[in-house]
Order: structure tokens, then sequence, then C-alpha cells
């Protein structure tokens, strides 16, 4: 039953945060992994601000032989350490799985953070991919004072300015082209600088010239990630990215939506709480059983269309032992997941090929 | 007797570091800076330290071809680097007109829990439109600005490192911020990162002996080092400091050898190195402001004179602000190549590429620790000009030379840069 589905879990902090509310604006754009009140393991001991909990869990999903782990991040109220730095500091501890930090598009710079996810890919060799979220949290807003969100502002412009980010951060990626140093010590050149590319990007939001500071990172373009729970979102991450998180509650509803984000790599989100009785409230489906049970629902939501799943562990390190250690071997018995790594990146786990440059001639 | 401190500077973008030497790896991939950070731990050096420049560089309107061209993120690498070292402090160039203190803040606190108390901060005012064009921002503020917005932006994520007192509750309003709301991270391993100052004005001066912790300088020789030194740290009473509390590090090269002659001989070829025919017109038109691509570098300086007025032939580069007198600069330069007889090579040679300590091991561990004794400074930040294995020879024969006088640490004795710097763990 090749090529299999794809599995990934999100780690945010010390499982899904208890007290993450939605966005006032109800768009489900700012705070999408809003979660139910549980409570977790390793709750509030610090150990979520430390790096050994972090290496040991995205190491926990590679002995798992999962795709990637997702790092959860929002500028808002709930304290988090970056996550892009996060993922740089597990990647040289880790050799194979997939590094994808939450970006948040609305304040921050898309020359940073492009050359930021391009350095993850070079620290990581080819492992890192970006989520890329808009944000109508009127706190976030308020922690750079340079612009108001609130309620009122329309999601369509949210949406906009962040597939803008997201088309500035893939043309500073091909900004350079992959054999733009030469070295040419002949001539005294260090680069061709007729393969470095200006963007000349100018939008309704924001400018940026290019070309970036770093050069074109490993994968080419690291896969872009959105998540999407409605029609408007489903549309930016058509126009945006390689792979979307979506959020069915039925197979049924993993043939609809997976109709809404064609061409698109549809990863379902599924919140999972091994053996919970107190089921809770949340965007994507609630998972409660047996790994076994679980091991059902994924093969006949990926038999809907579901390319892969985003599994989001209630309680960190717990259900995501449960995971790797129990839903894995079910998984590889049934022949539809991988039992050993068979690429070294992430477009390689995921079956994506490595893009052509748009500027190359 | 002082004891020194050392940093290892990650050779960057200018024609200091040497990418034609056969010697010379990769300045992007993961593994070179893996490599260079190894060796100065293993070298027991204070911290490491990464440069930044947000756009590329261009002359003539064209990109600039004859440097290292391209770096990878400053934050992004550090926390890399993070994993693969243990003790080493980890500083990093964050330029304060291009961001936003609450994510500076936050990258920076993160930084230093992921590393364990490692964190510094170069706080660089950089400020032209030409790098503005890459930012949202845009090229927004003015040059007389640039140490105002940092001091705030300085005070803004002072705020915010010490907000975890009022379970990050913070409020921060003046002239160029404001801003508010909850900064929910742990107290930083260090209390706060530890900040570096690298700009040479008068503001910048001002600026270091206020806030920062280290100053990183451009001077290194003897007289130069010794007046500099005196000038920032006799700044410091007038906020409260005592001298001991702000570092004195000035950039310096090396270039080592068997024996004096041999390593006077290795830096003769490797400033040739770093100053091609062509390298030396680019320089030259760099202060001339204008195009001297006629000229021959073998020969005489032009006698046309410099276009005084805004730099338009150079952009990007911090040397072109360097040089506030173009008419007299250049005045200086053509005497000094009269009298010496220098072609342009030569002259460019003499002015850019001399390194600051050349010389046996010994002799090397000699020179250092005389400069730092005699107050020209309280050790170096130690530019190589070969990736990464620049230090590796360093590490093993002047750095065990310094041990073995008393004058450098034979090993970390706390876990946290600021225990490097200062001798305590955290504020
Ligand atoms: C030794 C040294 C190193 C510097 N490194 C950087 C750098 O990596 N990135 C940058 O943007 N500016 C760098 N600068 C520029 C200064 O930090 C400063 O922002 C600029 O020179 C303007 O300030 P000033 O007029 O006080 O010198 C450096 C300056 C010095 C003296």
């Amino acid at each position: 039953m090749a090529p299999g589905l794809h599995l990934s879990v999100a780690l945010d902090d010390t499982g899904r945060h208890p007290s993450t509310p939605d966005d006032d604006s109800g768009l489900h754009t700012s705070t999408p992994d809003d979660g139910p009140g549980w409570h977790t393991s390793a709750s509030d001991d610090g150990a979520r601000f430390t790096p050994e909990y972090w290496v040991e869990l995205v190491r926990e999903a590679e002995r798992g032989l999962l795709d990637f782990v997702t790092f959860e991040d929002d500028l808002g109220p709930v304290g988090r350490l970056d996550a892009v730095l996060v993922a740089s500091r597990v990647a040289p501890l880790t050799s194979r799985i997939g590094l994808v930090p939450t970006v948040v598009a609305a304040h921050t710079e898309p020359f940073h953070l492009s050359k930021a996810i391009a350095t993850l890919d070079y620290v990581s060799t080819g492992r890192a991919g970006v989520r890329v979220r808009a944000s109508g949290s009127p706190e976030a807003a308020r922690h750079f004072g340079r612009r108001e969100i609130t309620a009122d502002t329309p999601l369509a412009d949210l949406l906009d300015e962040t597939a803008d980010y997201v088309e500035v951060l893939r043309r500073l990626w091909d900004s350079w082209e992959d054999d733009a140093e030469i070295r040419d010590v002949a001539t005294g050149r260090f680069i061709d600088r007729d393969k470095l590319h200006y963007v000349d990007f100018a939008g309704k939001w924001f400018s940026v010239k290019g070309p970036s500071i770093t050069p074109r990172p490993p994968q080419g373009q690291p896969p872009v990630a959105v998540l999407s729970h409605a029609s408007p979102v489903h549309a930016l991450a058509r126009r945006s990215s390689d792979l979307v998180f979506t959020t069915p509650h039925s197979a049924e509803d993993v043939r609809t939506i997976g109709a809404e984000v064609e061409g698109l790599l549809n990863f379902v989100d599924v919140v999972v709480g091994f053996g919970r009785e107190d089921a809770p409230e949340s965007d994507a489906f609630v998972f409660t059983g047996s790994p076994g049970e679980l091991a059902d629902l994924l093969v006949e939501w990926h038999a809907a269309g579901a390319d892969g799943f985003r599994l989001r562990p209630a309680s960190l390190p717990d259900d995501l032992r449960v995971i790797t250690r129990e839903l894995v071997p079910l998984l590889q018995e049934r022949g539809v997941f991988r039992t050993e790594y068979t690429a070294t990146t992430l477009r390689g786990h995921l079956g994506l090929p490595r893009p052509a440059n748009r500027y190359a001639a | 007797m002082k004891q020194i401190h050392l940093a290892a500077h990650f050779p960057g973008v200018n024609n200091t570091t040497v990418w034609s030497d056969p010697q010379a790896g990769s300045h992007i991939e993961f593994s070179s800076f893996v490599h260079f950070a190894q060796t100065a731990e293993r070298a027991k050096f204070d911290f490491f330290f990464l440069a930044e420049g947000l756009r590329l560089r261009e002359q003539n309107g064209l990109i600039y071809d004859l440097d290292v061209v391209g770096r990878p993120d400053t934050f992004t690498v550090l926390a890399g680097l993070a994993a693969v070292t243990t003790h080493l402090g980890l500083a990093g160039t964050i330029n304060s007109t291009f961001n936003e203190p609450f994510e500076v803040a936050r990258q920076f606190v993160s930084l230093d829990h992921l590393s364990g108390g490692r964190a510094a901060w170069n706080v660089v005012t950089s400020w032209d439109a030409f790098t503005g064009e890459n930012f949202r921002r845009g090229g927004f503020l003015p040059e007389e600005q640039r140490y105002e917005r940092a001091k705030r932006f300085l005070d803004a994520a002072t705020t915010l490192f010490d907000s975890w007192r009022d379970g990050g509750e913070f409020a921060y309003r003046d002239e160029h911020f404001d801003i508010a709301g909850k900064f929910d991270l742990p107290r930083s391993p260090q209390g706060r990162p530890i900040v570096l100052q690298a700009g040479d004005s008068e503001e910048g001066r001002e600026f270091a002996a206020a806030k920062a912790d280290a100053i990183f300088s451009r001077h290194a020789t003897l007289a130069d080092g010794q007046a500099f030194y005196a000038d920032v740290k006799r700044r410091l009473a007038k906020y409260g400091r005592t001298p001991d509390q702000l570092k004195v590090l000035p950039a310096a090269t090396f270039v080592l050898g068997d024996s004096d002659a041999e390593a006077q001989e290795r830096a003769h070829e490797v400033r040739r190195q770093q100053v091609s025919g062509q390298t030396a017109i680019k320089f030259l038109e760099q202060l001339w402001n204008r195009d001297l691509s006629e000229y021959d570098p073998d020969g005489p300086l032009p006698d046309v004179d410099p276009v005084v007025g805004e730099n338009t032939i150079a952009r990007g580069r911090a040397s072109v602000r360097q040089h506030r007198d173009p008419l007299a600069t250049a005045r200086e330069w053509r005497e000094l190549a009269a009298a010496k007889k220098l072609s342009i090579r030569e002259l460019i040679i003499e002015k850019t590429a001399r390194q600051t300590f050349i010389g046996t091991p010994s002799s090397v561990a000699t020179q250092i620790n005389d400069l730092v004794q005699a107050d020209a400074s309280d050790g170096f930040i130690l530019v190589p000009h070969v990736t990464p294995g620049g230090f590796d020879v360093f590490a093993d024969t002047v750095v065990p030379l310094l041990q073995e006088r008393g004058v450098f640490r034979a090993d970390y004795t706390g876990p946290t840069l600021r225990s490097h710097l200062f001798g305590e763990e955290s504020l």
C-alpha cells in the first residue's frame, strides 16, 4: 500500500494548552490550536523552557519515524520559547525528522523569517519547513505597538497580508540560484552576480527589495504549511502552501474538505488523548480511544483522501510515547507506514520534488 | 595581573576573509560553524561572535562580488550552536533599527534558556534607507536618531527582560515605542543577556558607557587602544558604573609562524590574498566616491579628488561611513603613498589589511598579554582569515601559553557567559 500515510505530531508546550482562548475575531486564524482544559504531566515545572525537554520530544518522534514535528508559536500572552530557535536547537541532535516551526506573519519581518527558515534548513541539512500563521490577536498587536488589530479587522486583509508574506519568503529563497557561489579564483569573483536576483516585491502591506543575504536553502524551498478550518483560509492555503492542516470531523468531512484543498498535501489534525474520559472541545476532531482504534480511524480517513495526519497530543510527553511506541507499530503492521526512513530531507519524506528556481534562466 | 578575555569572530563579509585560500571552507554550511565554535570552546574562549548585515553590499549599482557574499541568520545559527557546545558564549549582532523590542527580547530570552545562559546581543544601529528597503518600516530613520532609537529599544527590551518580576506584565512607552501586555517567559538564566556595543562615534561610546557589558572596538594598537580604553572607561562614572563593568574588546587579526620571519612572510602573503588589484581599486572607489576602474592598481593614486557628499558608489558598507572627511583622508593617503612610494594596491594593503598580531605562538601570546596589561584592552575579539579552521593552530599553541602565564583561564569556572566575563552566573 505504498506510499502510505504521512504522520506528524504537533508539539505545543506540554500538550494542548489549557488556557488559549480563540480570537475574538472568531476567525480561527490566530490561535487555531485552541485547546481543551486538560492538565498535563509536565505542566508547571518549567521543563518546557529547557532545551532537554524539546530534544527528548523530538528524538522520541524521530524514533517513531514521523515525517515531521510542528512547534507551536504565537506572539500573544502565552509564554513560549521562540519556535524557530527551538527547532534550530534540536536540529543538530536529530538527523532525519522534519522540523516545522510556526511563524506569525502579521508583526514579523518576512526578510528576517525567510533567512531564519533558510538557515534552519542549513542547520538541519534539509529538514526545515514552516507553518505560517495570520494573527488576528489584539494582544499580539499591542506587544508590537505598530498597529491596532481588533475584532473588526477584516479577515480578508489578514489573509492577503499572509499570502504576500509567503510570496516574499518564497521569492527570497529563490533569490540566489543554486550555483551562484562560484569562488572563481582566476577572476577574483566569489559569486556570479547574474545569478542573484532582486525580488522587488511591492504589495499593500510591505515591500521588500532583496536578494536574501542567505543563499538558497538545501531544499530550495522548505515546505510551507497553513492550518485551515474554513473556506477563506483554504483559499490562502491553495495560494500559498505546500501542505495544509485541516480539521474534518468524519470521513465524509475529509472528502469534502479534500476537494477544497485539492493539489495540496492534506494533513488532518486530530487531538489525541489516549483513554481520556473528559472529552474536551476543540476545532479539531478529538480522539480519546485506544491506539488500535486510532489506527482504524487513520486508515479509514486516509482511504477517504487524507494524505497524512498531524496528531496533537493532549499531554506531552505521554501521548507522544503512545503514538511512537504503540500506534506506529500498529500502522506498520497494517503496511500503511514506513518501517525506516527512506529519505533525508523533509521534502523527501513528503514525496515533494525539489522545486526549480523561478529566477533561473 | 589582569585576566584576558577572548572571543572568536566567525569571518564574514569583508576582504579580511580569504575565500580563495585552499584551506577555506564553506561560510554557510552548519558544519563550518560547528567546527569553528567547538575549537573556540576547546580553547576556553569567552564567546563566539557573529556579525550581521541586512542587505548585500553594492558598488556602482552592482552586487559586490569580490568578497564572501551571503551569511546565515544570526539567531538560528546561535540556537543550533547551543546544541553542540556547553560553555561558549553565543553573541549575535542584531540591529535595533530594523527590529521590534518584543520580538528581539523574546528571541534573546529564548536563546538564553536554550543555551543555559550563554546569550549576548551586539546592539548595532545601521539605519540607512538602502538597508531599509528590505523591511516593512523602510528607511525611516534619520542618522541622528539611530542611537536614540537604540537606547529606547534597549530600554524596552530591558523592561521585558525584567518583567518576570511582575508575572510578565509589562508596559513601555516613549516617543519611539508604545507597547504593553504579557511577556510570559521565565527569568532568563543570566538575568538578562549580555549586551555588547560596536559603534565608534561619540554617541556610540556614550551608549556603551550607559548600557553595555562589553564594547567591540576597532582600536587594537597600543597608543590608539589605550586612548580608547581610557576614554570609554572614564565615561562610566557618570552612569554610576565602575570600570570593570564594561569590558573593552577590540577586533584583532593574527598570523602565526614557526619563526617570526616565517610569520612575517605568511602575513605578507595573506595581505595579498586579501587585497587583489581589483579589490584595491574597489576600496579606493569607496573613499573617492567615483568610478576608478580605469586606474592601474600597480600605479599611483588618482590625482582627482574624492566626490564629497552622499556616497553613491558603494552601499551597505560600514567602511564608507568611517571616512567622515574623505578629502582629508585622501590627502593623508596620497602623502603616505608618496612618502613610502606605494602603488594603489600597496597603499590599500597598508591601510586595510594589517594583521594585529604576527609572530610565533610565544610572541603572539606576549603581544596579546602586553596590550591587556597596559590597559589597551581587556582582551580581543579575534578574527581569523580562514573559515572554519582559522583557530585550530591558535587554540593548540597560543592559548596554552597564555594559560601557563596565568593570564587566561585553564577551564571555565561557571556555566554562563556572564560568569566568564564577570565571575557571576547571573544578575
Ligand atoms: C568593530 C565593529 C564591528 C561592527 N559590526 C557590525 C555588524 O556586524 N553589523 C552592523 O550592522 N554594524 C556593525 N558595526 C557598526 C556599528 O555597530 C554602528 O552601528 C555603526 O558604526 C554606526 O554607529 P557609529 O556611528 O557609532 O559607529 C560595527 C562597528 C564596529 C566598530
